[in-house]
């Protein structure tokens, strides 16, 4: 599947926001995160922010963006209907939560409802974005029960580390979201490659012979095919990589996403505040960019049923 | 809206059933299809830069040819060429419609066909990432999704004869390769020559229980006799000669 970089920017920034989100909203009311109001100031706008830039991003890939709000409409079968639902229907509970938190200023009933309501919206906000791809038959490398998990540690992982990055930077410890950006991020990577692992091995349950039903004549080939030049189907869904450069990729991905922001989280704890304020940061900015090689190789790495028409794998 | 309807068992099916036995591969359909939908339902078909070097566009029918190896020897003894139409397959469980957020995708009620309401669509394009088959193609100029609609603007069409109220490629086939009617009707003619012929779905699989079927290419279709078993002709030279002339001359 050709990757789409709005899409792809969309997953990533509103995965980080949802993430950040949740963490906030679950563990703020408990008196888990400073209590300072700024802090909460900063730490739901900056969800909201990175959440919005994502929403906002998805729709520059539409061919008609100004009639995306009819995307809200069609929710009881569509899971793109279902996650702009949710993504629209998390705005009420996440204000809630950051005006309960900054008027009284620590934690109260208001601000634990609003916030684990928050939390939860956001969580199915996660959910069906991930189900968007998770759906889909036809792309055997979307179609997989990691895909989900994935999705969900990915967010937590960088919304912890966004969550540690913002206590320090309030002079607080960040043990509690150091260690949880720990706990997500070696899931995550556990996840991630039991996930390459498993769609190297697969084969597609469609083959060329099903596809055109000639099976029953024996091994089919394509001979001649309809047209000449790339047209849509194949721009949109006959995206090849090579397995040397998706390789690197993932090199790249685990490295900069994963092992870098992990080790670097570790180090922090054991550094003095100011050092370890510009680890954090450093650490979850290296993950958004490493989660969004990820995700551009959770597009290029994905074949779809419609390229075996054209005698191609998928 | 994008759940799909309820249909009742036995509820009409529209759809195509093609013949991969006699389909000749020369695209006169696809070229017909275009004709007419440039025109129709879902006006205009783009192309893009057409007589230019990379000539590209909106097609809802587009003819492979594959070749068979023959048999599960696979030696090619029996191998075969098979010319293959594929177009929308208007499904019993069109995913491409239910994934729509809109509810610009559909399918309709009366009559299964699945159409696409461009006044709705926001361009996402993901019914053509649904769709198993390719059967949907963006339109790059309007910026919406496109997709065959089973000539619903010739097939209840009181304006044109009855006799050519049939989609277009159907109408076109010179090697009566399409057939058009409801499939959801055991007794209809499409019906019983799927049954007769063993007509089968694409992508079983993928549970999308396609509406059109393909009917195979019959086995050993014309097979020649080998040219020794042929008999001697009767008679001497001579004989056979003044047969001929005898022939040649009451024409």
């Amino acid at each position: 599947m050709t990757p789409a970089l709005s899409v792809i920017f969309f997953t990533t920034a509103s995965g980080a926001g949802y993430g950040l989100l949740i963490l906030a909203g679950l563990l703020a009311p408990f008196g888990l995160t400073p209590a300072n109001r700024w802090f909460g100031l900063a730490a739901v706008l900056l969800a909201l922010f990175l959440a919005s830039a994502g929403l906002v991003a998805s729709t520059l890939h539409l061919g008609h963006p100004e009639r995306a709000w009819r995307a809200v409409s069609q929710w009881r079968s569509s899971w793109l209907s279902r996650e702009g639902l949710a993504a629209l229907l998390t705005y009420p509970p996440a204000f809630g939560f950051l005006a309960a938190w900054f008027l009284a200023r620590g934690p109260s009933a208001p601000m634990a409802a609003c916030g684990v309501l928050a939390a939860a919206l956001a969580a199915v906000t996660v959910f069906c974005t991930a189900m968007i791809y998770a759906s889909l038959r036809p792309v055997r490398q979307w179609r997989h029960v990691l895909v989900a998990p994935n999705f969900f540690l990915l967010a937590g992982f960088s919304g912890a580390l966004w969550l540690a990055f913002l206590s320090r930077t309030f002079h607080a410890a960040s043990v509690l979201p150091s260690a949880l950006a720990l706990f997500f991020g070696l899931s995550a990577l556990a996840v991630k490659l039991a996930y390459w692992r498993a769609i190297d091995r697969s084969k597609g349950e469609s083959t060329i012979e099903t596809a055109t039903g000639l099976g029953r004549l024996g091994r089919v080939r394509s001979l001649e095919t309809p047209h000449t030049e790339e047209n849509y189907l194949l721009r949109e869904m006959g995206f090849r990589i090579a397995r040397k450069h998706a390789n690197r990729l993932r090199f790249l991905a685990v490295l900069v996403g994963f092992a870098l922001p992990i080790v670097l989280t570790a180090a922090g704890l054991a550094c003095s505040p100011a050092p370890a304020l510009i680890i954090a940061l450093v650490a979850a900015m290296l993950a958004l960019i490493g989660i969004f090689i990820e995700r551009w190789l959770f597009f290029a790495e994905a074949t779809h049923t419609v390229v075996l028409y054209y005698g191609r794998p998928a | 809206m994008t759940s799909l309807p309820a249909r009742e068992p036995g509820a009409k099916k529209l759809g195509l059933v093609i013949d991969l036995d006699t389909c000749v591969g020369c695209h006169a359909c696809a070229v017909s299809c275009k004709q007419w939908n440039d025109g129709g339902h879902s006006a205009p078909l783009p192309d893009y830069d057409p007589y230019g070097a990379r000539p590209d566009g909106v097609w809802f029918n587009r003819i492979h040819t594959y070749e068979t190896s023959g048999g599960a020897a696979g030696d090619g003894a029996a191998g075969r060429t098979v010319h293959f139409p594929r177009s929308c397959l208007h499904c019993d469980e069109p995913a491409c419609v239910t994934v729509c957020p809109t509810g610009a995708s559909y399918k309709r009620a009366e009559d299964g066909i699945v159409l696409v309401n461009a006044d709705l669509c926001i361009g996402c394009k993901l019914c053509s990432w649904a769709c198993p088959y390719g059967a949907r193609e963006f339109d790059e100029d309007e910026r919406v999704m496109k997709k065959c609609t089973l000539c619903i603007d010739r097939i209840y069409n009181e304006t044109i004869p009855e006799s050519e109220r049939v989609p277009a490629c159907v109408a076109t086939c010179p090697a009566h390769a399409r057939h058009f009617g409801d499939l959801g009707d055991p007794t209809s003619a499409v019906s019983k020559l799927v049954q007769s012929r063993g007509g089968f779905d694409l992508m079983p699989e993928m549970g999308y229980r396609p509406v059109n079927k393909y009917l195979p290419p019959r086995r050993n279709a014309c097979t020649a006799a080998p040219l020794a078993e042929r008999p001697a002709l009767p008679g001497s030279v001579a004989e056979r000669l003044l047969s001929w002339l005898d022939r040649a001359l009451s024409l």
